[in-house]
C-alpha cells in the first residue's frame, strides 16, 4: 500500500510526448467560454441599473455605471435583511459545516484507527444511509423536527448540517493511510490518553484531509437551499439563497415588485466569497481529493 | 474477522488485533457523529415509514392503512408522469455531463493541453456556485426579457431560442445541471488519473503505445472505480431533481406542474396539500428504486472490475 499522492512527490499528467494539441486547447478554450459565460454575464450585469438590463446587451455594459449604486440599494435594501441573511449564513456554515467536519474527522478516525465492536455495523449503515436520497428524508425530518418544536429555528438548519458521510469516508480513508499506528502505540507506551493523542500528533497528520473535508462541508451549507426552504418560514432567519430566490419570486405574480438589479448583485456577492476559498486553498482540496480517490 | 470491507487494515499490526477483543474505545470517536447521524437520519427514515402506513382523512381522523398508499401512488399518474420526467433526465443528460467530465479530465491530463491548470480550476469553478444562483442566473439569460435569449432573437427577427417552450424545458434544465457538475465529476476523474503510476505509461511507450492506445488500454480502465462512483452519485442527483425545476417554476408556471419531478411532487403534497401521509409514501418510493439502482450499478461496476 502506497502513501497518498500528496503534494509534489508525483505529478500524474502522462510524462509522454509534451508536444502540445491546438486542436485539444481550442476544444477546450470552447468550453471553458461556455462556463465562464454566465459568470461574465452576471458581473457585466451588476453593474446595470433595472432599466439599463432592459435596454442594453447582455454581454456587454450599458451606458449607466451602476455598480456602486447598486451595492449600496441591496445592502440597504429592507432595512439591510441582505446582511442579516448573510450573517444568518455565515453562523450556519461557521456551526454546521465547523460541526459536520469535527463529526466526521473524529468518527473517520474511530473507524480507521480502532477495533471496536459495532464498527461493522457502523460502517455499513452509513454507508447505506448514503444510498438514500437526502431529500426523501426532509418531509419526514420537518416534522419531526417541528414536533420537537426546531422549526424556523436556526436548529433546524444546523442539526441536519452536522453530518457529512462523504466527509467521514474521506478522513477514514485518509486515516488509514497517513496516521502510522505504530506512532499511536509509541504514545500510547508513553502514557498518552487517546484524545491527548488525537488532539496533539494525529490532526496534524490529518489536516490536508481535514481542510478538504471542511471545504465541501462550506460548499455544502453555503449553498444549501433545500433543506432551510423547508424548515423556515420566517425570513430573519433565512440565508442568503433562499433570500435571494425569495428576492426573485418578487418579480412575479400580483403586485410584483421586480428588483432585479439587487437580485443579480447579490448573486455575485453570495458566489464570491465562495470562490475566494475555493481558489486560495486549492493545493488543499486537490491533494485531499486525490488521497481519497486511491482506494476507489 | 478474516475478511473485511475496508480498506484501513492494512495498516494493523497483530498485536492490534489480539488486543482489539474488547476494546470500546473507538467508540469514543464515533459516537457523537452516530448520535446526530441517528437524530437526522434514522429516526426520520423510521418516520417516514410509519407515516407511509397511515392515512388522515377529514371524517375518521388518522387510520393505519397498511400499503394503501402505496398502491395509490403506483396507480398515480401524475407519480409515473414525474418518474418518467427525471428517468429520461437520467438516461440522457447523464451520459452527456459524464462523458464531458471524462474527456476534460484526460484532456487535462495529457499533458498536450497547454495551460491545463487553468481548464482545472475553471471548469470545476461552478461546482461552487450555489444552485439557487446557477438556476437564477441561466433563468435571467434564457429569459426574453433582458437575457441573451432575448438578444439573440431580436438579432435574428423571430424566436429563434425558446427554452421555456414545453418541449425544451427539460433541455434548459439539463443544460444548468451540465453546467454545474461537469467540473465535480471532471475532479473526481482526474484525481483518479493522478493514482496511475508513471511506470505503466513508461512501459507503454517502450511498447510503441501512441495517445489513444493509453487512453483506452491503461487510463480508462483505471478509471472504472471512479466512473461506477461518479454514475451513483449522478443516478441519485437526477432522481432528486428539485432545486433548478423548483427555482425555474415561477418564469413558467404553465410548464413546470407541482409534480414535474418526484421531489417536487412530494414537497408540494405536504407544503401546498398538507398530504404528509401520502408525501411520505412517494419519497420511500423513489428512495427504494433509487437505492437498487445505485448498487446495481455498484454490483456490475465492481463485478466489471473483477474480470
Amino acid at each position: 500500500m502506497t502513501a497518498p499522492a500528496f503534494a509534489r512527490d508525483r505529478v500524474g499528467t502522462t510524462p509522454l510526448r509534451p508536444r502540445r494539441s491546438k486542436t485539444l486547447l481550442i476544444v477546450m478554450v470552447v468550453y471553458a467560454i461556455y462556463t465562464l459565460v454566465p459568470l461574465v454575464w452576471l458581473l457585466v450585469n451588476s453593474t446595470k441599473t433595472q432599466a439599463g438590463l432592459f435596454s442594453s446587451f447582455g454581454l456587454w455594459f450599458s451606458d449607466d455605471f451602476a455598480f456602486w449604486d447598486n451595492l449600496v440599494q441591496t445592502l440597504t435594501y429592507n432595512d439591510g435583511i441582505f446582511l442579516r441573511w448573510l450573517g444568518n449564513t455565515l453562523l450556519y456554515v461557521v456551526v454546521g459545516a465547523g460541526g459536520a467536519t469535527l463529526l466526521a474527522t473524529l468518527a473517520g478516525y474511530g473507524l480507521a484507527k480502532y477495533r471496536f465492536p459495532g464498527r461493522r455495523a457502523v460502517f455499513a449503515i452509513v454507508l447505506g444511509a448514503v444510498a438514500v436520497p437526502g431529500t426523501a428524508l426532509a418531509v419526514p425530518t420537518f416534522l419531526l423536527f417541528s414536533q420537537m418544536g426546531l422549526t424556523n429555528t436556526p436548529w433546524s438548519v444546523i442539526i441536519p448540517s452536522l453530518i457529512s458521510p462523504f466527509g467521514l469516508y474521506l478522513v477514514w480513508v485518509y486515516a488509514a493511510d497517513s496516521v502510522p499506528t505504530e506512532l499511536l502505540e509509541a504514545a500510547r507506551m508513553d502514557g498518552a490518553g487517546e484524545f491527548r493523542t488525537f488532539f496533539t500528533i494525529s490532526i496534524r497528520l490529518l489536516m490536508p484531509g481535514i481542510v478538504t473535508v471542511l471545504l465541501f462541508t462550506v460548499v455544502a451549507t453555503w449553498n444549501n437551499y433545500f433543506l432551510p426552504l423547508i424548515m423556515l418560514s420566517d425570513p430573519q432567519w433565512y440565508p442568503l439563497t433562499v433570500g435571494l430566490n425569495q428576492w426573485a419570486a418578487q418579480a412575479q405574480g400580483a403586485g410584483a415588485q421586480p428588483i432585479y438589479n439587487l437580485v443579480i448583485m447579490g448573486s455575485l456577492l453570495t458566489i464570491i466569497p465562495i470562490v475566494i476559498a475555493f481558489l486560495l486553498l486549492q493545493r488543499f482540496w486537490q491533494s485531499g481529493l486525490s488521497a481519497g480517490s486511491v482506494k476507489q | 474477522m478474516t475478511t473485511t470491507v475496508a480498506p484501513p487494515l492494512a495498516t494493523r499490526t497483530p498485536s492490534a488485533l489480539r488486543r482489539s477483543k474488547r476494546d470500546w474505545r473507538g467508540w469514543a470517536f464515533v459516537a457523537p457523529f452516530m448520535i446526530v447521524f441517528a437524530l437526522v437520519f434514522l429516526a426520520p427514515l423510521a418516520y417516514s415509514i410509519y407515516l407511509s402506513l397511515f392515512r388522515t382523512q377529514l371524517v375518521g381522523g388518522t387510520t393505519f392503512v397498511w400499503f394503501a398508499n402505496y398502491i395509490q401512488a403506483l396507480t398515480d399518474p401524475q407519480f409515473w408522469e414525474s418518474f418518467g420526467r427525471v428517468l429520461l433526465f437520467l438516461v440522457v443528460q447523464v451520459p452527456i455531463m459524464l462523458a464531458l467530465a471524462l474527456a476534460a479530465a484526460l484532456a487535462i491530463d495529457s499533458a498536450r493541453l497547454r495551460g491545463a491548470s487553468f481548464f482545472r480550476i475553471t471548469l470545476f469553478l461552478p461546482y461552487a456556485v450555489p444552485a439557487v444562483v446557477a438556476v437564477l442566473m441561466w433563468g435571467y439569460i434564457y429569459g426574453d426579457q433582458f437575457g441573451l435569449t432575448a438578444n439573440i432573437n431580436q438579432l435574428v427577427g423571430f424566436d429563434l431560442i425558446t427554452p421555456f417552450a414545453k418541449q425544451w424545458m427539460l433541455v434548459s434544465i439539463g443544460n444548468i445541471v451540465t453546467w454545474e457538475f461537469v467540473g465535480y465529476n471532471m475532479l473526481i476523474f482526474y484525481s483518479s488519473l493522478k493514482t496511475i503510476p508513471t511506470e505503466l505509461y513508461e512501459a507503454a511507450s517502450i511498447d510503441g503505445a501512441g495517445t489513444w492506445r493509453t487512453v483506452f488500454s491503461i487510463k480508462i480502465p483505471a478509471l472504472r472505480g471512479a466512473i461506477v462512483i461518479a454514475t451513483i452519485f449522478s443516478i441519485i442527483g437526477s432522481f432528486q431533481l428539485f432545486n433548478e425545476p423548483n427555482i425555474l417554476r415561477p418564469l413558467a408556471p404553465n410548464v413546470i406542474t407541482t409534480y414535474y419531478t418526484p421531489n417536487m411532487y412530494a414537497y408540494n403534497l405536504s407544503f401546498a396539500g398538507q398530504q404528509f401521509n401520502y408525501a411520505a409514501t412517494v419519497a420511500i418510493i423513489m428512495g427504494i428504486i433509487t437505492a437498487v439502482i445505485a448498487y446495481v450499478v455498484q454490483l456490475r461496476g465492481s463485478r466489471a472490475e473483477v474480470q
